[in-house]
């Protein structure tokens, strides 16, 4: 075979992705090693996160240096990721699926007689669409602090405060529309026009052929793009970490308490688990990583597998 | 014929009810729409309204005191950060991005492919996190420039690698054969056929990424810290500020004169990430290249 040494530095470059990728994983995991084999599996389902004494002697537990009384357990975490994420996924379908059926059908015919001098109003709709998802997190957080969280606190929240789980969910749910939507009115202008037609033959009204024809036809693209929003609210940082209230060692009762999700967690963490000075706390914290890296990898290869998959319609002619 | 006087007001009615169903319908969908865009608009407006008022000369041309002074500093670290993530990571992600648009159509292009869109959906506080146990605590490089610039860098180089190969797929193959016929080598045709014909494509893919970066924060938290003064210089060792940051600590600061200082860095980042999206935006659509 003949040498391409142009092909081979290409190929070298294009390498280095993955092997950035597997450079993360690997070093999480070995950084994390000694956590792991600490923390056992009872650090999923352990209620309780406690640095222990950082100022005393460390103790030996099983040949490995940690403080006294230490004990990490991310169940509350866990359990405030999976609810923020599903509440800001319970709202931002609805809403994402209505917005979508709305440019892709009822724009287009509400346009049909615009005059001659009026640019069309679709593009510029779906690019606002677009462009909620390129607001920065930091930013829903400031918007979330400054006009949401002041809302909820004073017309909602028994107890005042406006920092907690549903701030956290509808800010996430902001985020990830678009997501949804985008997908889903991509979906909906590439169904054919036969199966439309046919469905207008047949007397449907037209929301009927929306929503009994074309929407059951771009059912798997539309779980797709949910998975897909699904994965980018697990692992949503700062947003979630500027209005959720940061609760630690107490699992949310409802849906005004103040939650913790594994990402705005790790962040929280800096300052303290630097004083640890077995380091015990910075390797439960790479765990932690470890774990958030599963859970989006899995729901991620999941949206992927829909989206790709051999049930999705055929493009209109 | 009762029966079937019966039979059309039985359909008149249902054809109403059919009718009324789906004005509901659409009213719903609108009001989705509405709550979509509603609060995009909210946002801008709220951070200009506040961004603006904090406006002054000062803010641009001091350095941050505790919570006070100006943005000097935050905007110096972000523009270096941004800038240094992109010097890593153009070259890295365009040369993928040529090898999977032209080379790539085999078993390990799709694994590459693969393994990108996981790099790609990787939360970026857990790369925030990697950097900080590799490059700021074992390698010792504490919070950094080179450590920050790197973190953006793995995070932007899968989106350049994806659009570049993208816009290279938009030129013609009866191009590259013409290139071929006349004699031209591999890297002939990529540079001198291929890349010219897909550069705005490339530059759209290279302007997404610095939207990105400059509006990251997560993972900059743990890798590029916090300073109140300019850049020193040194790619290692030396913290360093970055707007972001100003937003998500200041906004929990009591006064309200870091309150403006949050809004008016938000106000910066906003202006930059629209602006780069909304540009490239009107221009694909004119060009219809991506």
């Amino acid at each position: 075979m003949k040498i391409r040494p142009f092909r081979l530095f290409l190929l070298a470059l294009s390498l280095l992705i993955p092997a950035a990728l597997c450079a993360v994983v690997l070093f999480l995991f070995t950084y994390a090693g000694q956590a792991i084999l600490f923390n056992g599996l009872g650090f999923l389902s352990r209620i309780t996160w406690n640095l222990g004494n950082l100022y005393g002697d460390p103790v030996t537990v099983n040949g490995i240096q940690v403080p006294q009384g230490a004990n990490y357990g991310i169940l509350v975490f866990i359990a405030g990721t999976l609810a923020s994420s599903f509440i800001s996924i319970l709202i931002a379908v609805p809403l994402s699926v209505g917005a979508a059926i709305f440019l892709a059908e009822a724009v287009p015919e509400l346009e049909r007689n615009r005059p001659r001098w009026m640019p069309p109003v679709r593009p510029a709709l779906s690019m606002l669409v677009e462009l909620v998802a390129v607001v920065p997190s930091v930013v829903f957080g400031l918007w979330g602090v400054a006009v949401l969280v002041p809302f909820i606190g004073k017309y909602l929240a028994p107890s005042g405060s406006g920092y907690g789980l549903l701030s956290a969910s509808i800010v996430l749910a902001l985020m990830i529309t678009p997501i949804i939507a985008t997908t889903l009115l991509d979906s909906l202008m590439q169904v054919a026009k036969e199966n439309r037609e046919s469905a207008f033959a047949l007397g449907a009204t037209h929301f009927e052929v929306v929503s009994k024809v074309m929407l059951p036809m771009v059912r798997t693209t539309l779980i797709g793009g949910i998975v897909l929003a699904l994965g980018r609210a697990l692992g949503e940082t700062m947003a979630v970490l500027m209005v959720s209230g940061g609760a630690i060692n107490i699992l949310p009762t409802s849906i005004f308490s103040p939650v913790s999700t594994i990402a705005s967690f790790i962040v929280s963490q800096l300052d303290s688990a630097e004083s640890d000075p077995t380091n015990m706390a910075v390797r439960s914290l790479a765990e932690i990583a470890l774990v958030l890296f599963i859970i989006t990898l899995a729901v991620n290869a999941t949206a992927k597998l829909l989206t790709s998959g051999a049930l999705n319609v055929r493009s209109r002619k | 014929m009762s029966a079937a006087v019966n039979n059309t007001s039985r359909n008149q009615g249902l054809a109403l009810r059919r009718a009324i169903i789906s004005n509901i319908g659409w009213v719903a969908c609108g009001l989705g729409l509405l709550l979509v865009i509603g609060p995009l608009l909210d946002i801008v407006g709220v951070v200009v309204f506040h961004g603006i008022s904090a406006f002054s000369i000062k803010l641009f041309t001091t350095t941050t005191n505790g919570t006070a002074g100006g943005l000097l500093n935050a905007i110096e670290g972000t523009l270096v950060i941004s800038l240094g993530a992109m010097l890593i990571a153009v070259p890295i992600g365009v040369g993928a991005g040529i090898y999977l648009a032209e080379y790539g159509t085999n078993k390990l292009g799709s694994a590459i492919r693969f393994l990108s869109d996981v790099l790609t959906g990787t939360p970026s506080i857990v790369l925030g996190y990697f950097s900080y146990i590799v490059f700021v605590t074992t390698l010792g490089w504490n919070f950094s420039i080179l450590a920050a610039a790197i973190t953006i860098a793995i995070l932007i180089v899968p989106y350049l690698a994806r659009i570049t190969e993208i816009a290279l797929r938009q030129v013609p193959n009866t191009m590259r054969e013409a290139g071929f016929a006349l004699g031209a080598s591999e890297p002939g045709v990529v540079f001198k056929i291929v890349l010219p014909g897909a550069v705005s494509g490339v530059v759209t893919g290279a302007l997404l990424a610095l939207a990105i970066s400059v509006g990251e924060t997560a993972p900059l938290i743990y890798t590029a810290g916090w300073s109140n003064y300019l850049w020193n210089g040194q790619l290692t060792n030396s913290p360093i500020g970055y707007l972001t940051y100003v937003i998500w600590t200041f906004i929990d600061q009591p006064d309200s004169q870091s309150h403006a200082l949050a809004f008016a860095a938000a106000l910066l980042v906003m202006l930059v990430v629209l602006a780069i999206n909304v540009g490239v935006r009107l221009l694909v659509r004119r060009t219809k290249l991506v």
